[in-house]
């Protein structure tokens, strides 16, 4: 994590993040209208801002889809869907 | 029939509707209430199934429990999600509101379902909460006080274990006393999730379950299960089996269905005098139910193992490991078992779309279905390789008619992709599909949750397809019959009927791929199964062998008077063949009108008879 000029962690991309590390989800947002859909349905899902979230491993070949815990709960993702979830490591929150 | 509506906007017993999260044991619960007494339809106008149950309170009132699809949210993403939100709003045609909501919260997921209560509960209808799977979160070490969650949520809330036989107990005992009155719920401004978010994380911190832990199992067997190397080896090895016992296991059965539908024709022929009557039982009925029992062998096995699978959880775990593959032709792993199964038969692998939730990865799916190898075809094949492929080792020892199978299987699976990646590039506006599939916690398939789900499909089909198959299979039989033979006629008596007419007036059509009259009479009567053209060939040539025996004295026949583009031609006719009307009907069922079963027959017709015409061009060119 590079920290930014705040000192605070700069918010990743869970679809960028390591496999096995403990997130929290900063924000659900997306760029263009068809995300929107997507973050309306992932945060119904419940990947809520605050909620501790983990990438538990990504499928072979090419990384996708992404098994993602999210409370106690595992989804699969594609990437594009993990990208509209921004993070940050659970140790510096 | 394919949208059986049923109206309950009549009045009735009391309405209660099953509302919950997938994988919270509602469908279980459903099953525990109810029993067998279900009833199976769909929805007016949509793919969705409606299933409503009966069920006798302790005090022997009368209640309908109406089992919606299962919904995340209250706004709607999905057609079976329209439908549960639609249905609890009052506003879904011949369906009337449901008196009461049960809501079906699964206790070792707290958090998710308890925000869909709140979301019910703010549509003003009486809401009961059955708190579900009570066993396994105390295993886990939670004890969830349902009077507590009652008192905190301001609705009753009763525990419940859909797999146990009294689970449900106190359930419907609940159910016996007056609803509770629909709770005014907050005003609706700003970011409702969030506020309920915030409201479930106040009452779950309140009851002591903030921290609810993962299922330990679950995740050490994704472990194993979901391991890059590991996971697609046992995949493999399962689809193995299940696409073994698909088409090998059913083989017997199969069989035996076979010839007791021969035995019942010929012990009924011989009660009955020879003529239209005994020809129209023997040939037309008996012929035609065999002809729909002998689908349930490989249905109901396939089937098991979807059921099985799909209890356990494995099955979204088996999507998860193929969504890559899947997802280049833009369908998603889901996809995968149907196809596969298609290749014993397409007609069971339809069905088993049912499991793919995305409407438009369905109907791809169904789509291409028939373009996968069935083993009504194989007969055919082996007719024609046999005949005219020389069983000579070519390169490498490789037998040559085998390769010729091979390929043949090779441009079907070829073209389903091409077909695939066309719809994907061309047809579809949203061309990023979503996933986000839960991975649920893995359990024990309950054998009566599987039995339950096996006889409700084999009334599906037996009910909905099945009637289809046996009034095409009469009509054919109408066709090849009538009218009889002049008198003093000398050609089979085939060529004298409406099928043979209709053969001869399909002639210039199938003149350019190289096919005689003989095949295109042959093509009618193989309407009603790819297998019957062998026979129906057999018929048309006059050969009065018994059907095992049909294809022996038909290869040299054949060999003889038809020319290697001939029958070349007619083998790229069959990797298409769009002329199997039991497939049809399974997909007009399954979708629910004639729009799909139509274009499904006009777009394999057109690829059969282009496939066959470029085959036919270059085999004259290249050997003429």
């Amino acid at each position: 994590m590079t920290p930014s000029d705040s000192g605070i962690p700069r918010p990743q991309r869970l679809s960028d993040a390591p496999s096995g590390r403990r997130l929290f989800i900063h924000a659900v947002n997306a760029a263009t209208d068809e995300g929107q859909e997507w973050v309306a349905r992932l945060r119904e899902l419940g990947f809520i801002e605050g909620e501790p979230v983990q990438v538990l491993r990504r499928g072979q070949p090419g990384g996708e889809p992404l098994a993602v815990r999210v409370g106690v709960s595992t989804f699969a993702l594609r990437r594009a869907e993990a990208a509209c979830i921004q993070v940050v490591p659970a140790d510096a929150s | 029939m394919s949208t059986v509506t049923v109206d309950t906007s009549r009045l009735g017993p009391p309405l209660v509707a099953l509302v919950g999260n997938p994988n919270c044991g509602k469908t279980a619960l459903f099953n525990l209430l109810t029993g067998s007494r279900q009833k199976v339809a769909n929805y007016a106008g949509v793919t969705v199934e409606r299933k409503e149950g009966r069920l006798q309170l302790p005090s022997g009132r009368r209640v309908a429990l109406l089992d919606l699809p299962g919904t995340y949210s209250l706004a709607p993403h999905s057609p079976d999600e329209q439908v549960t939100c639609d249905v609890l709003a009052g506003r879904f045609d011949g369906e009337r509101r449901p008196d009461l909501v049960l809501a079906v919260v699964d206790a070792t997921r707290l958090a998710r379902q308890l925000r869909l209560v709140l979301g019910l509960m703010r549509m003003g209808l009486p809401v009961v909460v059955a708190l579900n799977m009570t066993d396994l979160a105390r295993a886990r070490g939670h004890v969830v006080d349902a009077d507590a969650l009652s008192a905190a949520l301001g609705v009753p809330v009763v525990s419940t274990v859909a797999v146990r036989a009294d689970g449900a107990r106190a359930l419907l005992e609940r159910l016996d006393l007056p609803a509770p009155a629909p709770v005014a719920a907050g005003t609706r401004g700003g970011d409702a999730l969030a506020d309920d978010h915030r409201r479930v994380r106040d009452i779950l911190r309140q009851l002591g379950l903030d921290s609810l832990q993962a299922h330990a199992f679950s995740d050490r067997a994704d472990r194993v299960l979901l391991h890059p190397v590991a996971g697609p080896v046992l995949l493999l090895a399962l689809l193995f089996v299940v696409f073994q016992a698909v088409f090998a296991w059913a083989e017997a059965p199969m069989g035996w269905i076979e010839s007791a539908t021969a035995a019942a024709g010929d012990a009924l022929g011989a009660l009955l005098p020879p003529g239209l009557l005994r020809s129209l039982l023997v040939d037309g009925l008996v012929a035609g139910l065999g002809g729909v029992l002998v689908f349930l062998p490989q249905i109901v096995i396939l089937f098991f193992f979807i059921l099985v699978l799909e209890e356990s959880g494995y099955l979204p775990r088996a999507a998860f490991l193929l969504d890559r593959l899947m997802g280049g032709v833009g369908l998603s792993g889901r996809s995968f078992i149907p196809l596969l199964s298609s290749f014993a038969c397409a007609i069971p692998g339809i069905m088993a779309t049912r499991t793919i939730q995305n409407p438009r990865d369905r109907w791809v799916t169904i789509m291409i279905a028939p373009l996968m190898t069935c083993s009504a075809r194989l007969p055919v094949y082996a007719l024609l390789i046999g005949a005219f492929v020389p069983a000579r080792s070519v390169a490498g020892g490789l037998e040559l008619q085998g390769l010729v199978l091979f390929a043949l299987y090779a441009a079907g699976i070829v073209s389903a992709i091409a077909v695939a990646w066309l719809v994907k590039r061309f047809g579809t506006r949203d061309r990023r599909q979503t996933l986000m599939m839960e991975l649920p916690d893995y359990h024990w398939p309950s054998l009566r949750n599987v039995a339950i789900g096996l006889w409700q499909r084999v009334l599906i089909f037996l009910r909905r397809v099945g009637g289809v198959i046996l009034a095409l299979t009469v009509l054919l039989w109408f066709l090849a019959s009538f009218p009889a033979p002049p008198a003093g006629a000398t050609g089979p008596a085939i060529e004298y009927s409406f099928a043979g007419m209709l053969g001869h007036l399909l002639l210039p059509l199938f003149e350019p791929l190289g096919f005689n009259w003989q095949i295109a009479v042959a093509l009618v009567p193989g309407m009603a199964a790819r297998e019957v053209v062998v026979s129906a060939l057999g018929t048309v040539y006059a050969l009065s062998a018994t059907a095992d025996d049909t294809a022996q004295a038909l290869a040299p026949l054949i060999a003889a008077q038809w020319s290697l583009p001939t029958a070349l031609s007619l083998l790229a006719w069959f990797v298409f063949a769009p002329q199997c009307l039991s497939t049809l009907a399974t997909v007009r069922r399954e979708t629910g009108g004639w729009r799909a079963p139509l274009l499904m027959a006009g777009y394999l017709f057109g690829l059969a008879w282009l496939a066959a015409f470029i085959t036919y061009r270059i085999a004259q060119a290249c050997c003429p």
